[in-house]
């Protein structure tokens, strides 16, 4: 409790209007949380913002550990983002589309540029790369039912590619990662698409990460390591480097594969426009540009959160760049890190987005911090809602772990069902907007559709200020 | 002696590997000879049956990337990644190697004449690689797991963050890497030098070099618990 001249009223037996309204609010949060927060509420304690309790907490647990905090999820700051935007929809000037009568196209073709066999999409939102390892092959699975019953992809991740996942995904885009752990050029064969990873939004810079405790036999033996030794990948690619060499590589992979597959190219967002450029020129059918709020497995906090821009301006970098070469349309653009709602996805495709890509969402709409775990959320000192301990493996929802006790609660088929719902609100939610706007086909929505909220996406967008003409930066 | 001669000079890279991946299992004894490299990359990537291929000249990055069982010797030098990622078989290379060779590879025998240049080895999977002069720095970096045998010298920071590869030099090392020892030469060391070099064709003794390996300290995070002082 706190000490001091402040007061001394016992929050808990206060039956002050504020208390019981943060009460409501905070709703089923641990009874330590409650206590915190009517305290503040009543005895006018000031937290600091410099030194918030996050911070505080953050001192104490180095000075305690000797160690930088790790843990999954992407950033959790406040960043300029695609709520910030919003539609116009049609009025005098633009007539809207009736919704359920008028048809409002979701399909998407995706790297016909150099590709004997491009993949049709049908819905432009594909699920992310992953990894068996990071997670359960149960909840591989759940992604790969589900986004096939839905016409779209799913994508590995840093440890190869299992037979279930190959089974489970209709579409599956095989990721070719610095640490190439499990790559094999018959799995490269298997594979609908090629992605080649040079960094996520979480850690653009940074290599994989897979602390020991997830380290089952089956995830070593893919990996060709030791069981229990906690994995740090490779960040950078150990046979190639830079642009030039980059377009070999490419070259060496249409090859392997006599030019079937499409090749995307990953990058976290940070010098998104050159890097866009650098990747269309080295030869990429499709760009794939990942913004900090893209979520990991496992990664050092000060990464998540410092290192990297937001999916925002690098969406709009992306676009400019692909416009200036002549190549926007031609070669795909996906974008993903915090994609949420079909909100998200109608102002990405109208920012000018081929696709997107969800990663964080899915594992939610698998059931990851479902209130339904709350207390086991609670004995591991966190709650429904606030848990990102991915790198640990114990997951109560049986998703980021290999603990086959906790992996069996996740049925394949139930959580396959649940990713399809979730893909069909999204699409759903995009087409109502789409409609609005007065688009038959959810890829014609354009920035002209956009206006902004706040001066710092409206500068990041391009796009105007709601009400006014001016786009900061643009005469 | 040759089955097929494919002339790089009035053919592309692109018609060379369809044919050769057109190859099925019962035309795996082949012979193909192929003129005229001239730096090309990709050649003979992808390859999956028993085929022997014979570049004679130069060839550019990824010369046989990704071998599955065919043979492929190269008469003059390689560039970046040779056999990288190999999973089975062999590459020969006449000449000097440049960087990456053998890089990621999960099987098979690489054995270079000549020299081979930086991260030789790097990630190496479970490769055989054989050079029977010098490699440069950070060879075998993040080396996870097979031979690595180098007659010559090795350069800077060999071994660096190696897993569980055995690294094996006959000459002198210039330094090694974070976390890469000397350690003991045991017979089963020995008997896997022996029969190593034998298949390279080295007439060189097993009981000429040392082994180097992983200490095994960067496998875990170093926790610092200050309570527990």
């Amino acid at each position: 409790m706190p000490q001091g001249s402040r007061s001394r009223e016992d929050p808990i037996s206060s039956s002050g209007c504020q208390a019981v309204a943060a009460l409501r609010r905070i709703g089923s949060a641990p009874s330590q949380f409650i206590i915190v927060m009517t305290t503040e509420i009543l005895s006018g304690m000031r937290e600091s913002a410099t030194f918030d309790r996050h911070v505080i907490h953050e001192i104490q647990r180095a000075a305690e550990t000797g160690l930088y905090d790790i843990r999954g999820w992407g950033s959790k700051r406040r960043l300029p983002h695609f709520d910030d935007l919003v539609f116009l929809g049609a009025s005098m000037s633009r007539y809207p589309l009736e919704g359920y009568r008028e048809s409002c196209g979701t399909d998407v073709l995706i790297g016909a540029l150099h590709a004997k066999r491009p993949i049709p999409l049908q819905i432009p939102i594909t699920v992310a790369g992953m990894s068996f390892g990071a997670l359960s092959a149960e909840a591989k699975e759940s992604l790969g039912r589900g986004a096939s019953e839905m016409g779209t992809s799913t994508t590995t991740g840093d440890g190869g590619m299992t037979a279930e996942e190959r089974q489970s995904s209709k579409i599956l885009i095989y990721q070719y990662l610095p640490s190439r752990y499990g790559m094999n050029p018959d799995d490269l064969r298997k594979a609908d698409a090629i992605e080649i990873v040079l960094g996520q939004g979480a850690k653009p810079g940074g290599g994989g990460m897979l602390l020991g405790r997830k380290i089952s036999d089956r995830v070593a033996e893919m990996r060709t390591l030791p069981p229990g030794i906690d994995q740090r990948s490779a960040c950078r690619h150990p046979d190639w480097t830079g642009p030039d060499d980059l377009a070999i590589k490419i070259e060496e992979l249409r090859e392997i594969t006599d030019w079937e597959k499409p090749i995307y190219v990953k990058i976290g967002a940070s010098r998104t426009y050159f890097d866009v450029k650098l990747a269309v020129k080295a030869g990429a059918d499709v760009i794939v540009v990942d913004g900090m709020q893209g979520g990991t497995g496992a990664t050092q906090e000060v990464f998540i959160e410092h290192v990297g821009i937001p999916t925002l301006p690098a969406l709009r970098q992306a676009v400019e760049a692909l416009t200036e070469m002549g190549m926007h349309r031609k070669v795909q653009l996906i974008i993903s890190g915090g994609i949420r709602s079909g909100a998200d996805v109608a102002k990405a495709l109208a920012m000018g987005a081929d696709a997107v890509s969800i990663g964080t969402a899915a594992l939610i709409a698998l059931g990851c911090n479902s209130p339904k775990y709350q207390e086991e959320y609670q004995k591991l000192g966190t709650a429904a809602g606030f848990y990102d301990d991915y790198q640990d493996g114990n997951d109560p929802a049986g998703i980021s772990t290999q603990d086959p006790l906790l992996t069996k609660r996740l049925d394949p088929v139930i959580g396959g069902r649940r990713l399809a719902n979730y893909l069909r609100v999204l699409t759903m939610e995009a087409q109502t907007i789409a409609r609005a706007c007065g688009k038959s086909h959810v890829l014609n929505l354009e920035p002209e559709d956009l206006v902004a909220l706040t001066v710092e996406a409206a500068a990041m967008a391009k796009v105007p200020l709601a009400g006014t003409t001016w786009i900061p930066g643009c005469a | 002696m040759f089955t097929q001669t494919v002339d790089l000079a009035k053919t592309s890279v692109r018609t060379l590997n369809q044919r050769l991946h057109d190859l099925n299992a019962e035309r795996d004894e082949e012979r193909w000879r192929i003129l005229n490299p001239r730096g090309a990359h990709a050649i003979a990537c992808g390859l999956r049956v028993q085929v022997t291929v014979e570049i004679e000249g130069h060839a550019g990055y990824y010369c046989a990337g990704m071998n599955q069982k065919a043979t492929v010797i190269v008469h003059g030098n390689v560039a970046t990644g040779v056999a990288e990622n190999m999973m089975s078989g062999i590459v020969h290379v006449n000449g000097n190697a440049s960087q990456c060779a053998g890089a990621t590879a999960h099987g098979g025998l690489l054995a270079v004449e000549g020299d081979a240049s930086a991260r030789c080895g790097i990630s190496m999977k479970g490769i055989d690689i054989v050079v029977k002069g010098s490699v440069g720095h950070m060879s075998a970096f993040m080396a996870q797991t097979g031979n690595l045998v180098v007659c010559g010298d090795a350069g800077d920071a060999f071994g660096d963050s190696v897993y569980e590869a055995r690294l094996f030099v006959r000459g002198r090392v210039n330094s090694l890497g974070t976390d890469c020892i000397e350690k003991e030469m045991r017979r089963e060391h020995f008997e896997i030098l022996e029969t190593l070099l034998k298949r390279a064709g080295c007439d060189v003794h097993p009981e000429e070099f040392k082994r180097y390996g992983s200490a095994r300290r960067l496998y875990h995070f170093q926790i610092d618990n200050a309570s527990l002082y």
